[in-house]
């Protein structure tokens, strides 16, 4: 299953790269690979923006931006120009809705 | 990985709770026995510990119901804090996990027979992945439960085990440069987790890649359908105004008689959009949620238009069958566009680009549905003066 092409925010700074493998080891589809002591992008329609790579990149060589996937959340986003938040009720203003 | 030394012993008997009555002296934050899902406490280093019972009994399983079927899951908790399965000692693994009960019931049925430690983190009854997207399963909690629950003394590697999905709130290094533990991601789902430990914390291809199966959709629908349906009731009331509605007020006979066909037509879209779309999703063409939800519907519509009673000329008449094919479709695109919070496999900016053009769509639809209906009203009230 694919989601829409070219529309991920995904980055990686080759210069940055130590090649841990760190974004290989957290990505949940399979995006990355390492070639040589570098790694790189592999499958760029495959990122779902979830931000782990971004997140364990112990140089900050991976840049996304990430947010959630709800429509209804996004829809609320654009019409109070904030960023979109899950919040369709829940304890603590928390939910799972996503 | 040969350093690592996993106890696959005995399996401790899931008994009742012992009558053990010592204080734990880890935060546990008091869950207090008799938990059906507790089985007496482990004595550690640390002080004792509250064992889990790996066995999911019926309680355990209506609960998970429930959380498929209604906003129960919006207050499903577990205390947060070290708890254990097995009978660990120093040399076992720690395993992270959220304080929502179905995740955490889902990782506790599938320690029978190991001996680890579990640490809960507090991410206020959300599941693992939201709570990571959110920011409450996080590199700051995990390094508070890490040293509040006094791990350093409880173990003797400096090795603990997270959910894949637990990645997108938590940097490994920062938690390594603060505690010392080195985080390892495991699989994704927590099924995997006894050969993952098993195999010294190596994990394959499969156990790190997320799917999206019949059956992972079917379970979701429930949650798509329920929402849509509180809507219905004010969809219903609309229709019945507006096919009740006389120059001389509201004929209820009228009302029935002309709206009950878009009664059940205003249920199709939410049966095509929140319930065919999911499931079928990699069958419908295009990516586009929008697309594929407008699909489902029109093909949804096209078939109930031919079983639906009429018992009025309704079907023949060209501005509401217009206004029908503008609207139900639409509506359906609509629903099934909400799905993309539910998949494990759409961001964020695609969903935004899918609705910069949808959001005029939809609206259109709408306005333009809505100024059909008025001219069949019209229409109607000039022919019958």
């Amino acid at each position: 299953m694919r989601y829409l092409a070219n529309a991920a925010t995904l980055g990686l700074s080759a210069e940055k790269c130590v090649g841990c493998g760190m974004c290989l080891e957290v990505c949940p589809h399979d995006v990355f690979t390492l070639e040589g002591k570098k790694a790189v992008i592999r499958d760029l329609d495959a990122c779902m923006e979830c931000g782990a790579c971004a997140k364990n990149c112990p140089v900050g060589a991976v840049s996304v931006r990430s947010g959630v996937g709800c429509a209804s959340a996004i829809i609320k986003g654009m019409l109070t120009g904030g960023e979109p938040t899950c919040d369709c009720g829940g304890k603590g203003g928390a939910d799972n809705c996503c | 990985m040969s350093e690592i030394k996993l106890a696959f012993k005995k399996p401790a008997p899931d008994g009742p709770p012992s009558a053990c009555c010592a204080q734990p002296s880890v935060d546990i934050s008091g869950p207090r026995l008799p938990q059906p899902w507790l089985a007496g406490f482990v004595n550690s280093p640390a002080g004792p510990v509250p064992r889990i019972s790996t066995v999911l009994d019926r309680g355990d399983q209506w609960g998970r119901f429930k959380c498929r079927v209604s906003s129960y899951r919006d207050d499903y908790t577990v205390p947060p804090g070290l708890y254990a399965a097995g009978d660990p000692d120093g040399g076992s693994e720690v395993v992270a996990s959220a304080n929502y009960k179905f995740s955490f019931d889902m990782l506790r049925r599938q320690l029978k027979g190991i001996n680890a430690w579990v640490l809960v983190l507090d991410t206020k009854g959300i599941n693992v992945w939201c709570a990571a997207g959110k920011g409450s399963f996080s590199t700051g909690e995990l390094i508070n439960r890490i040293t509040s629950a006094n791990l350093k003394e409880l173990v003797g590697h400096r090795r603990i085990v997270l959910p894949q999905l637990g990645a997108p709130g938590v940097s490994a290094h920062e938690v390594k440069r603060a505690t010392g533990f080195r985080v390892h991601y495991g699989p994704v789902r927590a099924s995997d987790l006894p050969d993952y430990l098993g195999a010294g914390l190596a994990a394959t291809k499969k156990m790190r890649t997320v799917g999206f199966t019949f059956m992972d959709r079917l379970v979701l629908t429930p949650m798509e359908i329920i929402p849509m349906m509180k809507k219905y009731p004010l969809y219903a009331l609309f229709i019945l105004a507006a096919f009740g509605l006389e120059p001389s007020g509201i004929l209820f006979r009228d009302a029935f008689r002309g709206g009950f066909p878009f009664l059940l037509l205003g249920l199709v879209p939410v049966l095509s959009g929140a319930f065919l779309t999911p499931l079928l999703l990699p069958y419908i063409p295009f990516r586009s949620f929008a697309v594929k939800g407008w699909i489902m519907g029109a093909a949804s519509l096209y078939l109930s238009m031919r079983f639906i009673p009429w018992r009025s000329a309704a079907r023949t008449n060209g501005l509401l069958l217009a206004a029908c094919w503008l609207f139900f479709p639409m509506a359906s695109s609509y629903i099934a566009l909400q799905f993309t919070g539910s998949t494990p496999f759409t961001g964020m900016s695609g969903v935004k680009k899918e609705l910069k053009t949808a959001i005029p769509v939809y609206l259109a639809s709408v306005l333009i549905s809505a100024a059909l209906l008025v001219l069949y009203k019209l229409a109607l009230w000039r022919f019958l003066i």
